[in-house]
């Protein structure tokens, strides 16, 4: 059974579809990436799984049980957990005091947790203390991402995770989601840099005007001349 | 020196006084808005309906404080802050949530709490009356004369109970909300949803509780300042009015959304108010003397008469929105 499976997808924003059928399945400890032109409705696909944006049509399921149109807070207690692109860390709060809004619904203590996160992101521990609003922005990337995995998800969406940043945090942060992943995490993001998303990616979904025009697994997609020539710049 | 000490008594202990209301009440109208981004107009009601308890409550058992030698009200505030905090929490459910519910603009929930301010105004009346009444029904307020050592000071200072009062738990309201904030799980979350409510909400936070809690800090600050205000001069059903514009300047000078702020705020207009109305002239007194002859000091020296003590807060809220709308600690722009 796959992890996620998400199924004639049809939805967008008061009346507009943006949305008009996207198919799309991730097996438990896989990577699938998103890619496709500007306006294809990749942002919004993931928007639409996380319960932000009302389905009109199609079915999502996760491990088989439908969670189409379910509230954020909810796919949160089933085991999802999201990264927005923007306003995805609350600044004035300190690093910790970030990880620890992620761990709301889990008992307490969360020290446990917030090591966990620490391990996975080094260069956090000496900003622990400091409002998340003055990192960097990779360093803010990190709060965000490790914000999400305080739940310890299963499925883990993230909408651009390396929009803005310096080639160097961009290395930073894929190897970072090839780490998590290997822990166990089933990814879905959404990437701009797509050549590099599809090279760590077991699956790869180009969009293009809201429904699936190639679906493969990264290598396969990274290697087809007609991929690379209309959406990989050649 | 005795100028020195008609200085303490008009401009150090009043501007403490009124800064300490002012703060605490900008606190509850800065938390309100960062969590539910509006403007709550009936905050000054609040603090004159928490007053109102405290006095029916006081009516009740007038003769409650005498065993401990502290006002009756006083010892019948933690009461009336609870009720004014459940009131409060409400008056939320009743009138502001149905509008959050159906994604209103701010605009409509800040004339919804017009509507409130004007309802609560009405209720009082109706219920008190519109003279004003003493907060001490079978005590008298206790007065400390502080003589100054030295020939030159023949006049004492003068500090009231309820001044002590007021001032020692102002800084432990503010202590307590520094701790809650910063150390408490639900203050955490407030200050996340005040950040980033969207992501609050994907957090898990549960935004109702949140809320419901804001309002209580609220409210029972607003009591606070009200009993002490009142318990200093007197209650009147008018209260609010000579509040709502001090508060909300306060707010704003220390940047909407910053509880900080809110009570340097409260300091900046509280000092403001009592520097203007402040009888200069007294100072410049022992200088007489020194002018050739022919040359009369002026008796009279403020900036503005004590009538137009309220003048001074709109012309501090005028000045900050003009030169710097996010306040003193960068808050949200109204």
């Amino acid at each position: 059974m796959p992890l996620l499976d998400a199924h004639a997808v049809h939805g967008g924003y008061g009346g507009m579809n943006i949305l008009n059928g996207v198919d799309l399945s991730i097996d438990a400890h896989e990577i699938g990436v998103i890619v496709g032109p500007n306006g294809a409705g990749k942002s919004t696909m993931l928007k639409a799984i996380f319960g932000l944006l009302q389905v009109s049509q199609g079915a999502i399921r996760l491990r088989g049980e439908d969670i189409t149109n379910t509230a954020p807070n909810k796919l949160v207690q089933l085991g999802m957990g999201f990264v927005p692109q923007e306003y995805n860390i609350f600044p004035s709060l300190t690093v910790q005091e970030n990880l620890e809004m992620g761990a709301y619904i889990k008992p307490r203590p969360h020290d446990r947790l917030i090591d966990q996160i620490f391990e996975l992101f080094p260069p956090l521990v000496e900003k622990r203390r400091q409002p998340a609003g003055e990192l960097s922005g990779g360093q803010r990337q990190m709060v965000a991402m490790g914000r999400a995995l305080m739940t310890e998800p299963s499925l883990l969406l993230m909408d651009e995770p390396t929009a803005g940043l310096s080639p160097m945090f961009m290395n930073e942060i894929f190897a970072r989601i090839k780490e998590i992943n290997a822990a166990g995490v089933g990814i879905l993001m959404v990437e701009q840099n797509a050549k590099q998303a599809l090279e760590i990616a077991d699956k790869g979904f180009v969009l293009a005007a809201g429904q699936n025009r190639f679906t493969d697994t990264g290598r396969n997609l990274l290697d087809d001349p007609e991929v690379a020539r209309s959406f990989l710049g050649g | 020196m005795n100028e020195l000490v008609f200085f303490i008594n008009n401009v150090v202990v009043s501007g403490i006084v009124s800064s300490s209301i002012y703060a605490m009440g900008a606190i509850g109208v800065t938390l309100v808005f960062s969590i539910m981004r509006f403007a709550h107009f009936a905050h000054a009601d609040m603090m004159t309906l928490g007053a109102f308890f405290v006095l029916g409550l006081t009516m009740l058992f007038p003769e409650i404080g005498n065993a401990i030698g502290l006002p009756s009200a006083l010892i019948l505030m933690p009461i009336a802050m609870v009720m004014t905090a459940l009131t409060a929490v409400g008056i939320d459910r009743t009138f502001y949530k149905p509008l959050r519910d159906n994604n209103v603009k701010p605009i409509v929930l800040v004339i919804g709490s017009l509507g409130v301010t004007l309802m609560l105004q009405g209720l009082i009346r109706l219920v008190a009356g519109t003279g004003s009444r003493s907060m001490y029904i079978a005590e008298r307020k206790d007065i400390f004369r502080l003589e100054l050592p030295g020939e030159l000071a023949t006049r004492p200072i003068v500090i009231t109970e309820p001044q002590i009062i007021l001032f020692v738990f102002a800084v432990g309201a503010v202590v307590a909300l520094h701790w809650f904030l910063t150390r408490s799980r639900l203050g955490k979350a407030m200050r996340a949803m005040s950040d980033n409510p969207d992501l609050a909400r994907v957090s898990g936070i549960n935004t109702n509780t949140v809320i419901a809690v804001t309002w209580m800090i609220a409210g029972a600050l607003a009591t606070a300042a009200g009993t002490l205000l009142s318990l200093d001069v007197t209650l009147k059903p008018d209260l609010s009015f000579f509040l709502l514009l001090p508060i909300f300047a306060a707010a704003i000078v220390g940047g909407v959304g910053h509880p900080y702020g809110a009570i340097a705020g409260g300091f900046v207009v509280g000092f403001a108010e009592t520097l203007a109305v402040f009888n200069w002239a007294v100072l410049l007194r022992p200088f007489q003397d020194m002018l050739p002859a022919g040359w009369e000091l002026p008796t009279y020296l403020a900036f503005v008469g004590t009538e137009y003590k309220i003048t001074v807060p709109f012309f501090i809220l005028v000045a900050i929105l003009v030169w710097r709308p996010t306040g003193l600690f960068k808050g949200k722009v109204l």
